[in-house]
């Protein structure tokens, strides 16, 4: 397997980091994640629309323009790193994936072209308040008469779920437990029965709410009961994603704490020539650089079908997610005093740094899923 | 570039090897072979035993000659930097010379460059090459020389000119190490093999022909040398281990690693032996500990990670692209490797990793990785001066202060024991 950049893809790279440079500065981020929503319809429209990239990955049969994953993660490597404020990862991910592995042929005719086109921004509710990743924690059930569909529960961690339009719920068959009698449903954002609560989330850029399901109407997406096989195929391509919108972030960070360091003085001389400093950029260098060979190597294993594609996604995120962090304790280190302060940019990314290290599973939920694979 | 795609270069080296390889060939015979068709190192110039093949399409050749259980030319060992430093500094002379003797590996070449007074600072070095009517007469001592008490040939970095600034001063050679001013005493290291050695050189001789490029410019063709030896640093994984076929020609490899290339019988085990984590630890048990399971996967993540950089690097090569900083990284991955490794067989060997031969497990491999990774982070440079490396070249960031440029070498401060 190849997984080094054609032109093409180095050429939409930088194309995209200049316009998100200029469209999504820091300003515009705290200005962003001041407010209750994070986003806004009419600006995130604008971005969209100039680039297409909700439609990046969707199927053109669908709507979208068709290509791999290694290409979207090129769009979240960047949006990582320019940490865009934007209703992108819950629903051209997350939800994108789990209608296009789950849904009918006519469900995602009538679903996707939406999310692709930005019209309609999606999010998927799976998990809950006991914060599992996996499906053993999951309660939230629904009930059929008559062929309608109601579901009961609460779910938690739902990205942008108090803004999504459409909501892609995950609930099981009341009495089945872990993978058994999963089905996977789309709910109207308006739906009667649903209560919304906004989390306070220490990424203020990525906000996170619970919600409640009273007796939600809801439509099921494809086959009753089978929905753990589409649901695995959606965290596998959705830890891909988030490990590479990561290793954007961790890169941005390392970049910026070395230009800090060239640039300041202390004792007569740049810090940057204290040898303490030179090893710390250096291991800050190969914590990313590595990790980012793990998060392009599990994308290109994705588009390939390679069967090592579920354990490189778990090693691409144990491994980014241990790089962002270190990466963003180092960079507020070298900063020194002006790295705590708030007007400083550092802890915006210090923080999506804490909160993408669980999401989806910490590095110790990732260390036991490849030893599950490697020992089966 | 047709000749260039994966597929034709795969199918052309799977054609000659089965053409070609035979077990039941003489070692030597074979090697010959690989010299004269180039497969055996398909990257070198088509002028010298080569194929011209760009580096990132090697692996494709390897596969081949894994697939049909052909022997590759043995790429370890200071043989393949002298390779390098020739190919790079090296006169029409010194090719025709030596270059084929190194690809059948019947040459075994050693590095003398660091010294007692001088080993990260490799600039410092003070033995000094004088001349002496029509040669080169060499005086001084060199240390930690890998293979030298089995050596024909060594790569010699010494001074000649003790007025000039310290890099300018310095002027590479090839000596030859079986006469009688060179003199080679085994070290014995802390893991009970002797492959590094002190070598005294009294009145030993070079001829003017068998100087490396400029008087003066050792430091350069130094470097090269270096650059090759960071290179190598995360290849030696693999090394020593011969196919498990019978056929005469396997048994005179065996031979060969027992003899001419026993110093580097431990290089695996340096590198930490990450091939034998798993298999360890569901013989043991340990794989149902689950701090012993999230090590290991600790360890597999930066193993995996630093494999696919390198693979990366590689692939990015191959489509002629600038080197970018993940090609760098290599060797202080390497180390990091190979310390984890440690840690985690010590986590999956228990109280067995308090023994050692024949007493401990794998008859004796494991306990070799506890006590043979140290010299992964020292070893062709150690960690430290990487880093100064990495921070200066790929970060660019402010040069090391130094106390010794721009004033004669005879001026600067330096160990007593010089
Ligand atoms: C929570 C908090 C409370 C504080 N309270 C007070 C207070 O009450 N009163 C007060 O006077 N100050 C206070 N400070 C300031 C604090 O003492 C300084 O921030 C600290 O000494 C670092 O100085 P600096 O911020 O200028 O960073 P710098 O000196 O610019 O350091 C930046 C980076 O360079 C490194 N560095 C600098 N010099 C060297 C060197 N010679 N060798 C190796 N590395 C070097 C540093 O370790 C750091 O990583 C406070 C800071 C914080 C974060
Ligand atoms: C197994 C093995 C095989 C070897 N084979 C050969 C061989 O075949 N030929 C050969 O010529 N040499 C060989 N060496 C020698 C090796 O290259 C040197 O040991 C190495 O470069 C370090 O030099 P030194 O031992 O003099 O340590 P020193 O240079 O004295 O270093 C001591 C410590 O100081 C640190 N240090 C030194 N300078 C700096 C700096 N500027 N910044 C930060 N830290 C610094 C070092 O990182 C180290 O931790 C071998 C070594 C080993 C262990």
């Amino acid at each position: 397997m190849k997984f080094s950049f054609t032109e093409e893809q180095d050429e939409f790279r930088s194309v995209l980091r200049r316009f998100l440079e200029d469209k999504s500065p820091s300003t515009e981020v705290r200005r962003l994640m001041a407010t209750a929503d994070g986003w806004e319809r009419e600006q995130w429209a604008k971005i969209n629309s100039e680039l297409g990239l909700t439609a990046v990955a969707i199927p053109e049969a669908y709507g979208g323009h068709g290509f791999g994953l290694s290409e979207q993660c090129i769009v979240l490597e960047e949006m990582g790193r320019s940490l865009l404020c934007a209703p992108y990862f819950g629903s051209a991910v997350l939800a994108a994936s789990a209608i296009l592995y789950a849904g009918t042929e006519e469900q995602k005719n009538e679903l996707l072209p939406g999310i692709a086109s930005g019209s309609t921004v999606a999010t998927l509710a799976f998990t809950e308040e006991n914060g599992s990743w996996d499906n053993s924690g999951l309660t939230t059930i629904f009930d059929k008469s008559k062929n309608e569909y109601n579901i009961t529960g609460t779910k938690s961690f739902v990205l942008d779920g108090t803004t999504a339009d459409l909501i892609i719920v995950l609930a099981r068959t009341p009495n089945t437990k872990k993978d058994e009698g999963l089905s996977l449903f789309a709910v109207d954002g308006q739906a009667s029965g649903l209560k919304k609560e906004p989390l306070k989330s220490v990424d203020e850029t990525r906000k996170l709410a619970r919600i409640h399901f009273d007796q939600v109407p809801a439509k099921l997406l494809g086959v009753e009961g089978n929905a753990a096989g589409p649901m695995k195929k959606t965290m596998t391509r959705s830890i891909i994603c988030l490990a590479n919108e990561m290793v954007g972030g961790a890169d941005r960070l390392r970049e910026d704490a070395l230009e800090y360091v060239k640039m300041r003085m202390q004792f007569g001389r740049s810090i940057a020539s204290f040898q303490v400093t030179k090893h710390k950029a250096t291991d800050m260098l190969a914590d990313v650089e590595l990790a980012k060979s793990a998060a392009y190597f599990a994308a290109a294993a994705y588009d390939e079908e390679d069967d090592e594609t579920e354990e490189a996604a778990s090693i691409a995120k144990a491994a980014s997610s241990e790089a962002y962090m270190q990466t963003a304790i180092h960079s507020i280190q070298m900063h020194g005093g002006i790295g705590f302060t708030w007007d400083n940019d550092t802890h915006l990314w210090f923080k999506r740094a804490k909160s993408s290290e669980v999401f989806l599973g910490d590095p110790a939920h990732h260390h036991e899923k490849m030893m599950t694979i490697w020992d089966a | 570039m047709t000749e260039h795609t994966e597929d034709y270069v795969r199918k052309e080296a799977r054609t000659w090897l089965e053409n070609n390889w035979d077990p039941n060939l003489d070692l030597f015979e074979w090697r010959n072979k690989l010299a004269d068709s180039g497969w055996g190192l398909p990257n070198w110039p088509s002028d010298w035993y080569g194929r011209d093949l760009p580096v990132g399409l090697v692996p494709i050749v390897e596969e081949e000659f894994q697939r049909i259980g052909a022997l590759p030319i043995p790429k370890s060992g200071i043989r393949m930097l002298a390779a390098a430093t020739i190919l790079n500094h090296g006169t029409e002379m010194h090719k025709e010379k030596f270059l084929r003797r190194i690809v059948t590996g019947e040459d075994v070449w050693c590095q003398l460059f660091s010294e007692p007074g001088s080993g990260s600072d490799l600039a410092g070095a003070t033995t000094k090459a004088v001349m002496a009517g029509n040669k080169w007469v060499v005086n001084g001592q060199k240390v930690w020389t890998t293979s030298a008490h089995k050596a024909h040939w060594g790569l010699l970095l010494a001074r000649t000119d003790m007025d000039a600034t310290k890099h300018d001063g310095l002027s590479y050679f090839i000596i030859d190490m079986k006469q009688p001013g060179v003199e080679t005493q085994p070290l014995k290291q802390m893991n009970g093999y002797a492959s590094f050695n002190q070598v005294f050189l009294t009145d030993a001789e070079v001829l003017p022909d068998f100087q490396v490029a400029e008087l003066g410019d050792g430091w350069k063709v130094a470097t090269t040398t270096l650059m090759h030896e960071r290179r190598a640093a995360d290849s030696l994984r693999a090394w020593g281990q011969v196919p498990n076929s019978e056929g005469p020609i396997y048994d005179q490899e065996r031979a060969e690693i027992e003899t001419t290339m026993a110093p580097y019988k431990w290089y695996p085990q340096r590198a930490g032996r990450v091939d034998l984590i798993m298999q360890r630890a569901k013989e043991t048990g340990a794989i149902k500990d689950p701090a012993v399971r999230q090590e290991i996967a600790k360890l597999m993540t930066l193993h995996k990670s630093a494999e696919w950089t390198a693979r990366r690097a590689r692939s990015a090569q191959e489509q002629g692209k600038p080197q970018g900083p993940e090609g760098s990284l290599g060797k202080l991955a390497a180390s990091n490797v190979a310390r984890a490794a440690a840690k985690v067989h010590t986590m999956i060997s228990g109280a067995d990793s308090m023994l050692s031969g024949d007493d401990s497990p794998e008859n004796g491999t494991v306990a070799e990785v506890l006590i043979s990774f140290p010299a992964s982070s020292i070893a062709g440079g150690t960690d430290e001066i990487q880093k100064n490396i990495i921070s200066e070249r790929v970060l660019d960031m402010p040069k090391e202060t130094r106390f010794d440029a721009g004033k004669p070498f005879k001026d600067i401060p330096r160990n007593t024991i010089s």
